[in-house]
């Protein structure tokens, strides 16, 4: 009896774990409050206002590359935001694209059976995985600024030009024609999508197969071009032209682009061929025995098979290398590319002293982005994983 | 018939030893096989011999190809004559001390050269586990942190040596090494904690975690730069070098932590059972059954987290840190070495697969071994 009065509340698990957290949330409350105030003790010494007025303050500076908004320097920080998260995004859609279809073509040559091609696909793999993603990016800045000046720009093939100030091109202008064409486009996709739907349904029915693919390369593909000809080919290529200085005309991609764009595809890509090699090889040599003794074709059972069953393995690790990539984009600060960071995150936060505010946002931004990549791969994920029924 | 007749039908088997038969096997199995090797020798022959061309055969080491002594970009044979001329090395001997040491004092170089000398005495029985007298060496491992700040930074008799002085390998190296050290024991601390009972403390470990993996770790340096100013008081100011360190450790902790987490997870329930049932407390069982199974089966894991974090001390370059490739562009702003960006950059990249590559190399020897040894019942 005495025994249980001795005993100290501390071998108590409940209030032990109450104390704890307790201890946990005090110290949280404690640490926010103290920051709290020595940060608007520091602010005030500094003179720096808080608050977001700033976003609608002149940035004056220019941004030289803005594919998609038209930026003046005498635009908003909140232009300049908008202007970042778009080059963000461009950079890692394009970079993901390209990665994705590096690695799963090196992943696949790593798995040949010539011994040169996989041995070459492997050095490529231990070279670009290795050496750091900023080293990349710089040397193939560096590289691409030792091609010849504008004045003796290299034409490649008609119209498209090859200089330290970028790959010029020409230029598509739409006609108004056009939009139907595109329509067509989409209307081809959605057709596709519905026939293989169909087609899958009367297959597990009737056993009976419906050839999908043609007739989805026919909407999609076929189907554009024929509208694009019976409405007299809606549109026209306005050409670069060399005029003084510079070129006149046409598109201009900048080595930054460029640089950021190959350094992101080859450096991810090397990371997911490792990915899908092993995908690959995680589908059991019995697998493809009993599907060879079934009498599949040797296509089919890299399609029908193999494939679906190394994605679940590949999906996964795949989410996360595109999750690097995007945030692997930020880093195009180093050749002055003016995503998130080097616009917004840099130059404004820079001109404006806003610290606290623009951090906030830029990061915030990637949270957002990173958690949106994460939960469309992973809704991709669940629809491919083996189903217990 | 007589069996002659029959042999005559025959054809020796193909042969599939010997280089002949490797070759037939290997590199011309069938003509789809052989289209794709001649393509590949063809690839390779336009870029391997031009490469080596550049880089050994017509590059310059210390002499041009005068005979004179390159001390500048000047004395290059690829800026005298660009037809003649590869590339020129000599940016990376006469810059040599720079790129190891960065702009530490020449008379106190010695200590740099003994931290190097001792990094690898404690680094070495960590990674072999062979080692003889492994135990005495490891309590010197511990121990070896304190030695090298106080050798590097100064104390005791020694005089201080300012960080900014600090460069090129020191820095990539106390960066690398320092984060490694201590994100481990922080990923370990976090994975715990999102796998603790009590919520609160799971909440806050998730969240952390999930924080600094969502955003790029250019943005924790930049808070580390800007921000963090702010929320010390008055009269503290931390050290540039300082401020990278906090920002590449609190990022590599995250990453540890997950991983650590999924070695956690692989550690089958009966082992919690088990040592609750012979009365150990969370601690002890933590210590002494669950942590030394959970990171032995994700030690390969750990080592590819550190290629990770080795190659990621590069970013503090845009914060301003002269680590290898911060000198390497600070050498390629000077006048004097302008335009030699290439040989700057490839040195580098080779610095750093010599580090990289022998450190993948050695996570996947752990791997073979640990699959050849205990088997966890996990994979």
């Amino acid at each position: 009896m005495n025994k249980k009065f001795n005993l100290n509340f501390f071998s108590d698990q409940k209030f032990r774990s109450l104390f704890y957290q307790t201890l946990v949330v005090g110290l949280f409350a404690l640490g926010i409050y103290y920051l709290t105030m020595t940060t608007a003790h520091n602010l005030e010494k500094r003179n720096i206002a808080t608050g977001w007025n700033f976003l609608n303050n002149p940035a004056g500076f220019d941004i030289s590359f803005s594919p998609f908004l038209d930026f003046k320097s005498t635009d908003t920080h909140l232009k300049v935001y908008y202007v970042g998260v778009l080059n963000t995004l461009l950079v890692s859609f394009t970079g993901c694209i390209a990665a994705t279809i590096l690695g799963f073509v090196i992943g696949i040559i790593r798995l040949s059976n010539n011994w040169l091609l996989s041995r070459t696909a492997y050095v490529y793999v231990e070279f670009c995985r290795n050496i750091p993603l900023i080293l990349q990016i710089i040397l193939w800045y560096s590289i691409l600024l030792l091609m010849p000046r504008i004045k003796q720009a290299i034409e490649v093939v008609n119209g498209f030009f090859i200089s330290n100030r970028g790959l010029y091109s020409p230029r598509p202008v739409y006609e108004s024609g056009f939009s139907i064409v595109f329509f067509v486009f989409i209307v081809g996709i959605v057709a596709s999508v519905w026939i293989a739907k169909w087609s899958k349904k009367r297959q597990e029915k009737t056993g009976e197969r419906f050839p999908v693919l043609w007739t989805s390369l026919a909407l999609i593909v076929l189907l554009p071009i024929v509208f694009f000809f019976i409405l007299g080919s809606p549109i026209t290529f306005e050409y670069p032209v060399l005029k003084g200085f510079n070129f006149k005309g046409g598109m201009v991609i900048r080595p930054e682009f460029i640089a950021m764009f190959l350094a992101l595809s080859i450096y991810t890509g090397a990371f997911i061929s490792e990915t899908v090699r092993s995908g690959i090889l995680s589908v059991t040599k019995g697998q493809r025995e009993a599907s060879a003794a079934l009498g599949l074709k040797a296509t089919w059972i890299m399609r029908l098979i193999i494939i679906p069953q190394a994605l679940r393995v590949i999906i996964p690790p795949l989410t996360s290398q595109y999750l690097n990539l995007t945030k692997n984009s930020s880093l195009g600060i180093a050749v002055g590319y003016a995503d998130l960071v080097h616009g917004f995150g840099g130059i404004s936060l820079n001109q404006t002293g806003q610290a606290i505010e623009c951090m906030v946002i830029t990061m915030a931004t990637y949270l957002v982005i990173s958690l949106t990549i994460s939960f469309f791969m992973n809704i991709y994920n669940r629809s491919i994983q083996f189903k217990e029924k | 018939m007589t069996s002659e007749n029959f042999s005559e039908f025959r054809k020796p088997p193909i042969a599939t030893t010997g280089l002949l038969g490797w070759l037939r096997m290997n590199l011309f199995s069938n003509w789809f096989n052989a289209i794709l090797t001649f393509l590949v020798i063809y690839f390779l022959y336009q870029i391997v011999p031009s490469f080596f061309n550049w880089a050994v055969f017509s590059a310059d080491f210390t002499h041009n190809y005068l005979g004179e002594r390159i001390i500048d970009r000047t004395f290059c044979t690829r800026v005298m004559e660009p037809e003649l001329g590869g590339a020129c090395w000599a940016i990376i001997f006469v810059r040599f001390y720079q790129f190891i040491y960065g702009f530490y004092p020449v008379e106190e170089v010695w200590r740099v050269n003994v931290v190097y000398l001792l990094l690898v005495v404690a680094v070495a029985p960590l990674l072999i586990e062979k080692f003889p007298k492994r135990k005495h060496f490891l309590y010197f491992t511990f121990i070896f942190p304190i030695i090298a700040y106080f050798l590097l930074a100064g104390g005791f008799g020694l005089a201080h040596v300012s960080t900014k002085d600090w460069g090129g390998l020191l820095v990539t190296l106390v960066l690398g090494c320092t984060g490694i050290a201590v994100a481990f024991p922080l990923g370990i601390v976090l994975a715990l904690g999102r796998r603790s009972n009590l919520p609160v403390i799971s909440m806050v470990c998730t969240l952390f975690i999930e924080f600094i993996r969502g955003v790029p770790l250019i943005t924790l340096l930049f808070f580390g730069m800007v921000m963090l100013p702010l929320f010390l008081p008055e009269g503290i100011t931390l050290d540039g070098l300082v401020r990278c360190l906090i920002a590449v450790t609190l990022f590599q902790g995250a990453y540890m932590a997950e991983v650590i987490r999924g070695g956690l997870q692989a550690i089958p329930q009966g082992q919690y059972e088990a040592a609750q049932s012979v009365g150990l407390s969370y601690w002890q069982l933590n210590r002494k059954i669950i942590l030394p199974q959970a990171i032995r089966i994700t030690i390969p894991s750990i080592v590819n987290t550190s290629i990770g974090l080795f190659k990621d001390t590069t970013l503090v370059l845009i914060v301003g840190q002269l680590d290898l490739l911060g000198i390497g562009r600070a050498v390629l702003a000077a006048q004097t070495w302008m335009g030699l960006s290439i040989e700057v950059y490839v040195f580098v990249a080779i610095v750093f697969i010599i580090f990289t590559f022998s450190m993948s190399r050695y996570s996947l020897y752990l791997e073979k071994k640990l699959k050849t040894g205990i088997n966890m019942g996990a994979d």
